[in-house]
């Protein structure tokens, strides 16, 4: 429908990350990595006790996202956003740590916010419940940490043309709170 | 599609359509949450279930189905030690027992984003209808774009405190744009709906015209001291099957 979408490529550099402003749908390329509640918890637990990320978080995105299984032949199942809230607690370590970015639904706390403008990051909303239409953009998928976790699993996707839109960006813009106030009936 | 003025919004309505377009050509989940199993049994008296255990019988087709329809195993054993049981049992029963001797199933699969939305709130009989009406818009208000509007608004009006937040629950099984049997409730629900509407939520919380589908309400009687109000977020995937056996 809108033409005027921004091919990207991860790992994201700064002087991008500073041309992605809220309203800016994107087209993401590369390698992305998923991880919710649970694979959040180790991360950070991990961080907090000196040790490694299972990927080197440097200039990269993570997808809150946990997909259901693929079928026979499939890469992948469905792959929509999960609840990005709920990761509030845990991102501020993870881009203190390096992450430039992330990809979810909803609104994230003023904390995260301050993080964005901190490390120049950027968080995007893909479409909660567009799970079949996402998964067609993800190419590759395998497990590289916390398989025993099942769908919320570290997972390591390679995505060609995934669709999404800035709406936290590094300047302190915040689609949400200036979209629903345009569209308030008082 | 035509009453949302966001160019954003309208392009994320499309976007939906075309999701469930391809979760149907593909037969892949509309969306990867395939909830927690959630079933609504009414059960004829006059019927006598022979052998087996009837949780056991529910819990082994969730099994199987989740299994066989590559589905999304959602649920740990305990809500502390969060441990995924791999299979998305235990499901849950409501049981009804009806006249008749017929078992009616019906299956709505709840996904966990939109139940984290929901809330059930005492209110005073004082707060009257103007109360529920605030309680309503609040809860739609401060949810955003977390359970993934457009929503179904599930209400419950009444009973007790466990009995309000199933009626909002069983609210949500009715048929999308179905008008509610009682002409007070259904000019209820669509001035809810209105009411919601104005919110500017909005397709995802990004701001909008279109924040929900619909606002189904279930009532029942209550205490004399009590109003008790649930409101139970359902997202666009509102997935529901039943079967007459």
């Amino acid at each position: 429908m809108n033409s005027n979408k921004i091919r990207i490529e991860t790992p994201l550099t700064d002087d991008l990350v500073k041309e992605l402003k809220i309203g800016t749908e994107v087209l993401i390329n590369g390698t992305i990595y998923t991880g919710r509640d649970a694979a959040h918890k180790r991360m950070t637990d991990a961080l907090a006790k000196g040790e490694k990320l299972p990927f080197d978080p440097k200039g990269q995105l993570i997808y809150y996202a946990g997909p259901t299984p693929p079928k026979p032949g499939k890469v992948i199942g469905s792959a929509g956003p999960t609840t990005s809230y709920r990761m509030n607690k845990y991102a501020p370590a993870m881009y203190d740590a390096g992450l430039k970015g992330a990809i979810g639904k909803g609104e994230m706390s003023a904390e995260v916010a301050g993080k964005l403008k901190e490390h120049t990051g950027v968080y995007f909303l893909a479409i909660g419940g567009a799970g079949a239409l996402i998964s067609r953009s993800i190419t590759a998928a395998e497990v590289i940490a916390y398989e025993d976790l099942g769908p919320e699993a570290v997972r390591k996707l390679t995505v060609n043309d995934f669709p999404a839109i800035v709406v936290m960006d590094c300047y302190g813009g915040n689609l949400f709170r200036e979209g629903i106030e345009k569209y308030k009936v008082a | 599609m035509d009453i949302e003025e966001s160019e954003l919004g309208k392009s994320i309505l499309n976007d939906i359509v075309k999701n469930a377009e391809i979760a149907r050509d593909e037969q892949v989940p509309i969306c990867q949450d395939t909830g927690f199993s959630v079933f609504f049994v009414r059960m004829g008296q006059d019927l006598r279930l022979v052998g087996g255990d009837f949780n056991d019988a529910f819990n082994e087709g969730v099994r199987q189905g989740y299994a066989e329809g590559y589905l999304r195993k959602s649920i740990v054993s305990d809500p502390l030690e969060r441990k995924n049981t791999g299979d998305n049992t235990p499901c849950i029963i409501n049981l009804e027992i009806v006249p008749g001797d017929k078992l009616e199933i019906q299956c709505a699969p709840k996904g966990g984003g939109s139940e984290n939305m929901s809330e059930v709130r005492m209110l005073k009989p004082s707060d009257g209808v103007e109360g529920l009406k605030d309680f309503v818009v609040e809860r739609v208000e401060k949810s955003g774009g977390n359970p993934c509007p457009p929503v179904i608004v599930g209400v419950g009006v009444g009973g007790t405190f466990d009995k309000c937040a199933q009626l909002a629950k069983k609210a949500l099984l009715r048929e999308v744009g179905s008008t509610h049997p009682s002409s007070y409730y259904a000019e209820l629900e669509k001035e809810l709906l209105q009411l919601v509407n104005k919110t500017g939520v909005g397709p995802q919380g990004l701001g909008g015209r279109v924040t929900a589908l619909a606002v189904h309400i279930e009532a029942h009687p209550c205490h004399i001291a009590s109003f008790p109000v649930a409101v139970n977020m359902q997202c666009h995937a509102a997935r529901h099957k039943s079967i007459v056996l």
